[in-house]
């Protein structure tokens, strides 16, 4: 007889149903076209990095510099169109620098061998301190006449739907279609799924590794542009906050299991869903930060254990300095 | 009549002698007694300045005023940045403690974390100027921003702005942990307990970040489409809650008051754009120019530190649309630094 077994994407998303409809029937101007919109709008930038940390988990690694990726590089367009230079020419500074981040992060964690944690931490704190002593005049970087018209990328709406969900769409495509009709995609769970395994077969795992992250770290910046563009400035100090956590909690929330392999796109989705309602719920009840973080925590907590259940650690594969 | 002669002389003699006299003493000039002990007590004194970071309008304003003020007079300016890290900067004035600089300038992160250090400090003979927030200790000067004025005067802006309409407000917070904060929303307080009919929908922390400021707008915006003002509490995070109303259509309808340094890109710009109605300024120019203005004070007058203590709140400029165009309302960092 076939045991009944539920897997966490299944369970999250009976939990994000249950919420929702408790939220719906209880919360007065929760289910409304409009706030319905608000919701995703808010989560929109964190689903975009949803996907970025995603490519890189399923690969068996963890991105935690994506947050200087989301800030320094659209940090740094802001401030050259500031002081003159062309947007065009901005723009390509930034995506340049992104991709030569991406680069380093991919050879220190393929060619050099260092855990994906602790080499993301340093040169996310690398890259965070670059601009902030070489790049940056003041922490939040204003909008400039120069930038006009860009704000549309996180503002207005697109045939009625808000702009920034529009791109998290739009991104949500482009990752699934790497994940699952390239070749590349297909590495990248093999990687994941057992490393050994998938360069004895032949798959140059180094180089796909390499460019996990450079990836991860290009939708990064993306998140940022929209990020800017949507609250016309760049905070470049949100690489202190702590973010990059709720990304996580995304990630693993979703179902896509740290030990790497597993989960796609949909999991992001589901994640942020969950994220998106539980926050916005919140909001509306008018919950203390603490009562917030708190509730955050034990949810993360929750999905952490469910997920070490659900995807125990692989005995033969597991490394020192994996999570 | 002799007599009379004889004092005519005398006085002809004297005027004489001045006429002589005059041109002589402006050649030789007259010493001013107190400047060359106002130029040794500062020549070589060292000049600690602590801020919570760098890298903002405020602190990077202090510092550029203070430095232009004092390094003329061969006072050695050092600077510590914890970068938002309240443990670096407690590591910071310890270790600043033993080498004992002359005066310490510190922006506290929160009322409770440097007091005890910063009493010590004084206890060694160094004078401790607090700048814009303050701690539980009360040391020689404390200079800066009055929030709990602040709070009242952008709730009474915002109440004033209210009437006749639905009496709904939002408050927007910064972090709770943040002293100014927490003074800001006494201030709230204080002008809401006068103004019974005044409803506040939501009140809640979105730890100075522009986004997370947002997010909150967006959906108090949704729930309360008439919302008729917004308290928030920090300009650098208010563009986030002013972009959430511009997005509702809402601007010019919903009243936003915050405050800040002053800043041109940051204040007046966003004044004018309509984002802000009312952006209260504590206009960081005037406040170095206090700071260094103590610091000199204190250094001359040869007082015991800790001897005196005395405060220095800072006068706010309203910035509105009828000032903000003027050239004095804002500051520009980058003229500040010349």
């Amino acid at each position: 007889m076939k045991r009944l077994r539920f897997n966490q994407q299944e369970i999250v998303f009976a939990v994000f149903a249950v919420l929702f409809l408790a939220f719906s029937i209880f919360l007065r101007g929760f289910l409304t076209p409009e706030n319905m919109l608000t919701l995703l709008q808010n989560v929109a930038v964190l689903g975009i990095l949803g996907l970025a940390m995603a490519l890189v988990v399923i690969g068996r690694g963890i991105d935690i510099s994506l947050i200087a990726a989301l800030a320094v590089p659209p940090g740094l367009v802001l401030q050259m169109v500031q002081n003159g230079y062309s947007l065009p020419a901005s723009l390509a500074t930034a995506v340049l620098l992104t991709i030569a981040f991406g680069l380093v992060n991919g050879w220190l964690i393929a060619y050099a061998e260092v855990p994906s944690l602790f080499a993301t931490l340093a040169t996310g704190l690398l890259l965070a301190g670059l601009g902030q002593a070489a790049l940056f005049q003041l922490d939040v970087v204003q909008w400039s006449d120069g930038m006009k018209g860009f704000e549309r990328l996180g503002q207005g709406t697109i045939a009625g739907i808000p702009t920034s969900i529009v791109m998290f769409a739009i991104a949500c495509v482009v990752v699934a279609f790497l994940l699952r009709q390239t070749r590349w995609g297909a590495y990248i769970y093999a990687i994941g799924d057992n490393p050994y395994a998938a360069r004895v077969t032949g798959i140059p795992s180094r180089p796909i590794i390499v460019l996990q992250y450079v990836v991860a770290a290009l939708i990064g910046c993306f998140a940022g542009l929209v990020m800017a563009a949507s609250v016309n400035s760049m905070p470049t100090r949100v690489f202190n906050s702590t973010l990059i956590y709720d990304v996580i909690l995304v990630v693993v929330l979703g179902g896509i299991g740290l030990s790497g392999g597993r989960g796609g796109v949909l999991n992001v989705i589901i994640g942020t869903l969950l994220i998106g309602t539980m926050l916005n719920g919140m909001t509306i009840m008018d919950i203390s930060y603490a009562g917030q973080n708190l509730v955050k925590g034990v949810v993360l907590l929750l999905a952490v254990i469910t997920d070490s259940f659900l995807n125990p650690r692989n005995e033969e594969t597991a490394q020192q300095g994996d999570i | 009549m002799k007599y009379a002669v004889r004092t005519a002389k005398v006085i002809a003699a004297a005027l004489g002698l001045a006429a002589i006299a005059a041109p002589a003493l402006a050649q030789q000039g007259l010493d001013e007694p107190f400047q060359k002990p106002f130029k040794e007590a500062l020549a070589g004194k060292t000049v600690a300045y602590v801020p919570v970071a760098m890298n903002f309008d405020l602190t990077e304003g202090w510092y550029a005023g203070m430095k232009k003020e004092l390094e003329p007079l061969g006072v050695k300016f050092e600077i510590r940045d914890p970068n938002w890290n309240t443990n670096a900067g407690a590591q910071a004035v310890t270790s600043l403690i033993s080498e004992k600089p002359a005066v310490m300038v510190i922006h506290n992160p929160d009322v409770q974390t440097y007091a005890k250090l910063l009493q010590r400090a004084e206890n060694e003979g160094i004078y401790v100027i607090q700048i814009n927030m303050g701690s539980a200790y009360r040391s020689s000067a404390f200079i800066g921003a009055n929030w709990i004025e602040i709070g009242e005067k952008d709730t009474e802006a915002v109440v004033k702005a209210c009437q006749g309409k639905s009496n709904k407000i939002a408050i927007v917070q910064g972090a709770l942990s943040a002293a100014a904060s927490a003074y800001t929303l006494k201030g709230v307080e204080n002008v809401l307990a006068k103004h019974p009919e005044i409803k506040v929908v939501s009140s809640q922390a979105a730890d100075w970040d522009a986004a997370k400021a947002k997010a909150i707008t967006q959906t108090v915006l949704k729930q309360n489409p008439d919302l008729c003002g917004i308290v928030g509490f920090w300009d650098g995070m208010d563009i986030g809650t002013a972009a959430a109303v511009k997005e509702a259509g809402l601007t010019g309808k919903v009243f936003v008051a915050t405050s800040g340094g002053g800043e041109r890109k940051g204040a007046c710009e966003l004044v004018k754009s309509g984002a802000f109605d009312l952006n209260l300024s504590y206009d960081v120019p005037t406040q170095a120019a206090q700071m260094a203005g103590t610091i000199k004070w204190l250094l001359s007058s040869g007082a015991k530190a800790g001897s005196v203590k005395g405060s220095e709140y800072t006068t706010l400029i309203p910035i509105t649309k009828e000032n903000a165009d003027s050239q004095t309302a804002c500051w520009n960092l980058s003229d500040l630094k010349k």
